[in-house]
């Protein structure tokens, strides 16, 4: 595994890494770095655990064993208001969005606003109102409820709330799961402009084989319980483990490789 | 050089006004300042500005879109200008000059009179609406019901035993503690006022009577209905959300068939011997309340009881049990297959499922009891 980009700073950093589910393992010795402003893309068959892995990052899915670093953060044994600084520092987006049913959308991207920079009224509508521009929601889409909106909004809107403070770091569940390929087009695009304006990293978990193309500046191949595979795409392609073969030379790898050769 | 925190300040140099910024322009500090900052733009407004950044050391999005909302306000011709910015701060002010216009943040209300009637008229459609598709759906559990009838083949055996165990054998020790407590607290009742009247030997008609007629029947149609009915529309009710029923019938599946004749049938079947226990652990806990707070003694007690209770009693009560679990059963499905979508439908509709089938129950009881009067029962 040559790194090109080793000499950037790390902002993830995960070490012998073992989560588990009661006897079933998941991830066992399980490495893997995320360096500042990159866009590092996750792949893995069904059930390798690369929701997992993303869980286990963030906070939700406490490790059997292991070290994980965020911003040179022990995220399990930090303190509470350590913890804290840290979350506030990254967004992340769930799969189905993960929006608060009960608020409209503007409220959702108000909701960290208001609870964590104290910010409310106009200010804090402005700043919503930015946001929900930026990821490509029109200015209507404020008001619905999430009920109302479709996947591909929902997902945009759920990209809002998680931009709302400005994050360093962003975690993305397959974005674009879900999504008609003009939509996921789009969404990647809006992510690379994001990443290039705003100078965020994104931890991103993905199907995608185009949004890999399009957008991912190195990949992190996820089976056999650990990373078998991360670097550049062009390199881990080369890499000769069956699956990484099997994924990137399938009908649909070959496809996505030409789309983007043309 | 400065304290942390947004500064501005403002000079008029020949008719442009100049706002140079200083300090860190990020979110958690542009509170201090933005009603100052507002102030300040509605009083450029047709006016030349050029905005001066040399001095944020540090700007995110927020930052830069208040700076960009100030500018905006003001005339924008060729004399206003925004400088001294650096590389990565024109970026941010570039990335969000496009995406200034306001949202909106709430739906826009209607007249409040107007919204009471339409939710009063939109209300009262909704439950013909829901007393009709009630109806239908009673209609066609019974048309279902005779189907299989005429053809055993079709009925789902392992399924109903399972409904029988699921929704009725394990509900047992919660509904027997129940009604046992109840007939120690209708015994205590009784011990309690009859003595007064030097009475207290009518304790065991009291009880007798009560939780053969009422209690143990009812206890049980209630406790069914919280546990067992809203269960069978979370069931439902979930795999309508996940598309299995849809599934089912491109199968060629009748839902009616594989769902909900099952249920019924289980909960119409174990109900009454339910309400048995339930009754006789009723009697138990007035028993022995009788013993220890009144000295009659179970042999006493037993055979007053058999001398005063009559049968009558014991059936009054257990006959009405088949009507409570149909109904009960029937809403419960019914409401599951109401479901639409969300979880949130399938909360509600649980809610609904158990709200209505306890006022059925009670209302079913009720025309019992006056029946009962009616034909001197």
């Amino acid at each position: 595994m040559s790194d090109a980009h080793a000499s950037r700073q790390t902002v993830i950093e995960v070490r012998d890494l073992r989560t588990q589910f009661d006897d079933f393992i998941v991830h066992d010795k399980l490495d893997l770095d995320v360096h500042q402003g990159e866009i590092l893309g996750v792949v893995g068959g069904s059930g390798a655990g690369k929701s997992v892995l993303l869980r286990a990052i963030i906070g939700l899915k406490q490790p059997s064993k292991g070290v994980v670093t965020v911003f040179g953060e022990n995220f399990y044994e930090a303190g509470e208001d350590e913890r804290l600084a840290v979350e506030r520092r990254w967004g992340v987006l769930f799969q189905g969005g993960a929006l608060f049913s009960s608020l409209t959308v503007a409220q959702n991207v108000m909701a960290p606003i208001r609870e964590h920079l104290d910010i409310e009224g106009e200010l804090a509508r402005d700043m919503a109102a930015l946001k929900i521009s930026m990821v490509g929601l029109p200015a209507e889409a404020g008001a619905k409820y999430p009920s109302e909106l479709s996947g591909g909004m929902r997902k945009r809107a759920g990209l809002a709330r998680a931009l709302a403070l400005d994050p360093e770091l962003v975690f993305l569940d397959e974005p674009t799961a879900g999504l008609d390929p003009i939509g996921a087009a789009k969404f990647d695009e809006l992510i690379i402009n994001l990443k290039e304006s705003l100078g965020l990293t994104v931890f991103m978990v993905t199907h995608d084989l185009d949004t890999l193309h399009a957008a991912c500046d190195r990949v992190a191949v996820l089976a056999e319980k650990r990373v078998i595979e991360c670097g550049p795409l062009d390199e881990v392609r080369r890499a000769d483990h069956p699956w990484i073969q099997e994924y990137f030379s399938g009908p649909r790898g070959r496809a996505a490789l030409t789309a983007k050769a043309s | 050089m400065t304290d942390s925190g947004a500064h501005f300040d403002i000079d008029v140099d020949s008719g442009v006004l100049r706002l140079t910024a200083r300090g860190d322009w990020r979110a958690k500090f542009l509170k201090a300042i933005d009603s100052r900052l507002r102030d300040f733009a509605d009083d450029s407004v047709g006016r030349d500005l050029i905005i001066d950044m040399s001095g944020v050391e540090r700007l995110d999005t927020a930052g830069a879109m208040v700076l960009q909302r100030t500018f905006a306000a003001s005339d924008r011709t060729s004399a206003s200008n925004i400088v001294g910015a650096s590389a990565s701060h024109k970026a941010l002010m570039t990335q969000v000059v496009a995406h200034l216009d306001p949202c909106h943040v709430m739906p826009v209300h209607k007249n409040a009179f107007l919204a009471m009637l339409e939710r009063l008229g939109r209300g009262t459609r909704d439950a013909y609406f829901a007393t009709m598709h009630l109806l239908d759906f009673i209609g066609h559990t019974l048309v279902t019901a005779w189907r299989v009838m005429t053809r055993p083949s079709h009925f789902r055996w392992t399924s109903t035993v399972h409904h029988m165990e699921e929704a009725g054998l394990n509900a047992v020790p919660i509904i027997g503690l129940m009604t046992f407590l109840i007939g120690a607290v209708v015994a205590f009742m009784g011990a309690k006022i009859l003595r007064l009247f030097n009475a207290e030997i009518f304790t065991i008609e009291l009880v007798g009577i009560s939780v053969l007629r009422e209690f143990g029947v009812l206890l049980t149609a209630i406790l069914i209905a919280g546990r067992s009915g809203s269960a069978f529309t979370a069931q439902i009710g979930s795999m309508k959300i996940r598309e299995e029923i849809d599934a089912m019938r491109v199968l060629g599946l009748d839902p009616m068939e594989v769902l909900v004749l099952p249920r019924v049938v289980a909960l119409v079947i174990m109900l009454a011997p339910i309400a048995f226990v339930a009754s006789m652990l009723g009697l138990l806990g007035g028993l022995l309340v009788s013993w220890s707070a009144m000295d009659i003694s179970p042999a006493l007690f037993m055979a007053r009881f058999q001398e005063t209770v009559i049968m009558n009693h014991f059936w009054a009560g257990l006959i009405k049990a088949p009507f409570f679990a149909f109904v009960i059963a029937v809403i419960g499905c019914f409401q599951g297959m109401q479901v639409e979508g969300s979880a949130e439908s399938l909360g509600q509709r649980t809610t609904l499922s158990v709200v209505q089938s306890l006022f059925l129950v009670i209302v079913i009881d009720a025309f019992f009891a006056m029946f009962y009067l009616e034909i001197d029962y």
